[in-house]
């Protein structure tokens, strides 16, 4: 029966085999790696999508987090214990993002989880963590209109970001609006909120559009900029990864510049700015909390230990900066309150401070931080120059400028007020 | 008048995108009937040989840098081109005349080649490099001897074997030897971004409008590529072949046309031209593995809706729902009619792009209720196989 093995088989073993050559090691490796023995490390969660469209920007704040941990675990980790990260990819995939939470929480046992970007991910997560009483730490600015008790916000809320931002352009640039985003929960609820808040101050939105993720036909939505605001005007924009690409090398291309079209990002920081290319990006403007090129001793720091760790030719942003503090007032919380048992941590983060790289930030007992707010023009080399800042400003997150909203508040530190309260 | 030739030309912008993407799938679904499901990472492997040749380039300096598109067209079509042969040689030949089993297989290799650029390094490559020299060198070779039917069947598990042990001991020295300079990924997962060159930065101001140069560049090479094809099967030897087949195989094979090599060659070229629309969607967006499966579904659209086997068909089929989703899109309709409220507020309801995208989805399934061979069908009785 030498003969039994014809073409056809051949090639399925073939391709077999190649698989196994490609796999084999990396197979082999996860297996040999010594078991950690449960209580000589605390196990922490990260999980972020390290493919697909959003890993662009999700990489690098895991980036960030990996830094906050080694330096904690240089400095003795924490309640004497090493921490020891378990990176999962959510694969810019929403039900994979609730997969994998699942699986952190119910088969590796962390003691806290770090990650998401997109809301979508977020409130994909969101019910795992509620149901399993368990706490996630989430360092991008959002939509706002949310308080979970499980959730810590270490990012801006609106009144920290796109507010501001609104009222600084109001001010500085004009009264007609364009906005565009991503075709998710993020856009469409801060659009809402600016939709609100312009009409409150006196501005006007002119036009509104939503890209899916991904997308990178932006030809009508070029069209309809240029009928909508033939003069120029503010493009307000709230898309999310690679379809900035797109939007900002075509708007270039339409001959759509700055000058007469300035516009304000919400989701564009240094990283992104290198990656579209800061010669397209060059006069426009962006809102955050924390920009790279700020001026403070913990910054420095910051900045110095990332590029030793990662490169020197890396940039921070404010996503990276708030998953930083964020390790870090995990970290602080779990050693007041003596155990990584979530209801104690819980409780001990609230009131906690942290020399962060923005300024001085505090955890609230509404879950989120109180901020800085910054506005930046992106420069020749792709950084931001700081054209104006604010003082601290604590964070609302429920909004105050849409009917639905007003008049609320959350505070988890007293039972009978919890998540969403009339003031 | 602005109006209407502003429309025209953002319609046709977006046209040619969804056409030079549709092409290679016109020739390959339309001509052969293969359901190549991988089209769209063929795309994707044209796209990474543009950021390859562009990295390249930019080494050079000026005044190489602004020049790099002109190669990285040739390069793109020859990477996505072989990689096409091998597919088609390896898999496909194998199920023509069962659809489905292609579209699985497709499916499968199109899975393959997504994570491939995710996770490709030097040592993954040389691995494959050394497997596939030993395992089919050594088949090669010993195929020479006379008793080679006898032998083939251990002969060639022990190959696999051996080959396979080489390989994996090899890369692991390899990647033990010199650590992170070969274990890190050439591109890995983040996407990876193209700069257009200067030259096709900006735009030509005509009046009142403004046409971007990547648009136009983008709408001379989908002409080109058209023209390109149309001479091919019209007026050489092998086109003429080709269009044998796809009219009936069996009576092609009697009077002699080697139906192997057309079938290879056409879903080479097919697979070329996939390759060089990698290179004109690399200039409007960044490169990523999922660059591909944005287009797998356009392309099909384009090419059902112009009717299968049939290259105008999915040229005046790209182009149309490149207009209409214009039109739809930037509300361009609801200025067209004005005075009629209710009309002008649908339209509205479906002006943003993610809604367009849905009207355009809605009018192709009533119209393919109508046409279901598509704009130009086949004409008289087909031969299938």
């Amino acid at each position: 029966m030498a003969h039994s093995l014809n073409r056809r088989q051949l090639i399925k073993m073939g391709a077999l085999a190649g698989a196994g050559v490609a796999l084999g090691p990396q197979l082999w490796v996860k297996h040999s790696l010594p078991a950690y023995a449960q209580g000589e490390t605390i196990r922490v969660g990260i999980l972020h999508s390290l493919s697909g469209t959003m890993a662009i920007s999700e990489t690098s704040v895991v980036d960030a987090e990996r830094l906050a941990i080694k330096e904690i675990n240089a400095a003795g980790g924490v309640l004497g214990k090493q921490i020891e990260a378990i990176v999962e990819d959510g694969a810019s995939d929403w039900p994979t993002f609730a997969e994998k939470a699942t699986k952190l929480i119910d088969s590796d046992k962390v003691a806290t989880v770090f990650g998401c970007w997109t809301s979508a991910s977020r409130k994909a997560v969101l019910p795992v963590f509620e149901s399993r009483q368990h706490m996630l730490w989430y360092p991008v600015q959002y939509e706002g209109q949310e308080c979970s008790k499980n959730i810590f916000y270490t990012g801006a809320a609106p009144n920290q970001q796109i507010e501001p931002s609104v009222e600084w352009l109001l001010k500085n640039k004009g009264k007609e609006f364009f906005l565009v985003g991503s075709d998710y929960v993020f856009p469409r609820t801060a659009n809402t909120i600016i939709k609100a808040q312009l009409e409150a101050l006196g501005g006007t939105v002119v036009g509104e559009d939503y890209l899916p993720l991904g997308n990178t036909e932006v030809t009508p939505i070029i069209s309809k900029i240029r009928a909508a605001l033939p003069k120029g005007g503010i493009i307000y924009n709230s898309l999310n990864g690679d379809s900035n690409v797109a939007f900002f090398t075509q708007l270039q291309g339409a001959g759509l510049g700055p000058d007469r079209y300035p516009s304000m990002s919400v989701s564009i920081a240094e990283e992104e700015v290198q990656a579209i290319g800061p010669e397209f990006l060059e006069g426009h403007y962006a809102a955050w909390n924390y920009f790279m090129t700020v001026d403070t001793p913990a910054n420095k720091k910051f900045v110095e230990a990332f590029r030793a760790e990662y490169g020197q030719n890396r940039v921070t942003n404010d996503p990276m900066e708030a998953a930083y503090i964020m390790v870090y007032l995990w970290k602080q919380a779990v050693e007041k309150a003596g155990t990584v048992e979530i209801d104690a941590v819980r409780q001990a983060a609230y009131g906690q401070t942290f020399d962060a790289p923005e300024g001085l930030v505090t955890m609230n007992s509404n879950h989120h931080l109180t901020k800085y707010v910054r506005i930046g023009q992106v420069r020749s080399d792709g950084l931001f120059e700081v054209i104006s800042a604010t003082d601290a400003v604590d964070p609302l997150p429920w909004n105050q400028f849409v009917a639905e909203t007003k008049g609320y508040a959350c505070d988890w530190s007293d039972p009978t007020k919890g998540g969403r309260y009339q003031v | 008048m602005t109006l209407l030739f502003d429309s025209l030309f953002n319609g046709i912008s977006i046209g040619t995108v969804l056409l030079m993407a549709a092409l290679g799938l016109a020739i390959v679904f339309g001509l052969m009937g293969v359901i190549n499901m991988a089209h769209g990472e063929l795309m994707m492997l044209g796209a990474y040989t543009t950021f390859v040749v562009q990295n390249v380039f930019r080494q050079w300096g000026d005044p190489w840098r602004d020049f790099y598109i002109f190669p990285a067209l040739v390069a793109a079509f020859g990477v996505a081109a072989l990689v096409g042969l091998i597919l088609e040689r390896a898999v496909i030949r194998f199920l023509y005349g069962r659809p489905l089993e292609t579209l699985l297989a497709t499916w499968g290799v199109s899975l393959i080649l997504q994570q491939f650029v995710r996770s490709v390094n030097w040592v993954l490559a040389l691995r494959l490099g050394v497997f596939g020299l030993l395992f089919f060198g050594g088949w090669w070779l010993l195929a020479k001897r006379v008793d080679w039917p006898r032998i083939k069947g251990w002969v060639l598990t022990l190959l696999l074997v051996l080959s396979t042990a080489i390989g994996t001991v090899g890369g692991r020295l390899l990647a033990q030897t010199y650590a992170l300079a070969v274990t890190q990924p050439w591109f890995g997962a983040q996407n990876r971004d193209v700069t257009a060159p200067r030259w096709l930065r900006g735009g030509i101001p005509v009046g009142q409008l403004f046409l971007p140069n990547t648009r136009l560049f983008i709408i001379s090479l989908t002409l080109v590529c058209i023209l390109g094809l149309y001479i091919f099967l019209q007026h050489t030897r092998w086109g003429l072949r080709i269009r044998a087949v796809t009219q009936n195989r069996a009576m092609s094979a009697c009077v002699g046309i080697p139906t192997q090599t057309v079938d290879a060659l056409t879903f080479a070229i097919g697979s070329g031209l996939a390759g060089v629309a990698g290179v004109a969607v690399s200039l409007l967006g960044s490169v990523g593995p999922n660059t591909g499966q944005n287009y797998i579904v356009d392309t099909f659209m384009v090419v059902v809706v112009g009717g299968v086997g049939k290259l105008l068909g999915s040229i005046v089929a790209a182009l149309g729902i490149g207009i209409a989703n214009f039109l739809i899109g930037s509300g361009t309709l609801a200025l067209i009619f004005p005075g009629v409220p209710i009309l002008t507020d649908t339209l509205n309801f479906f002006a943003t792009t993610s809604m367009a995208k849905v009207m355009v989805f809605a009018l192709i399934v009533v119209f393919l209720q109508f046409r279901p061979r598509g704009l130009f069908p086949e004409k008289g009785r087909t031969v299938d196989a």
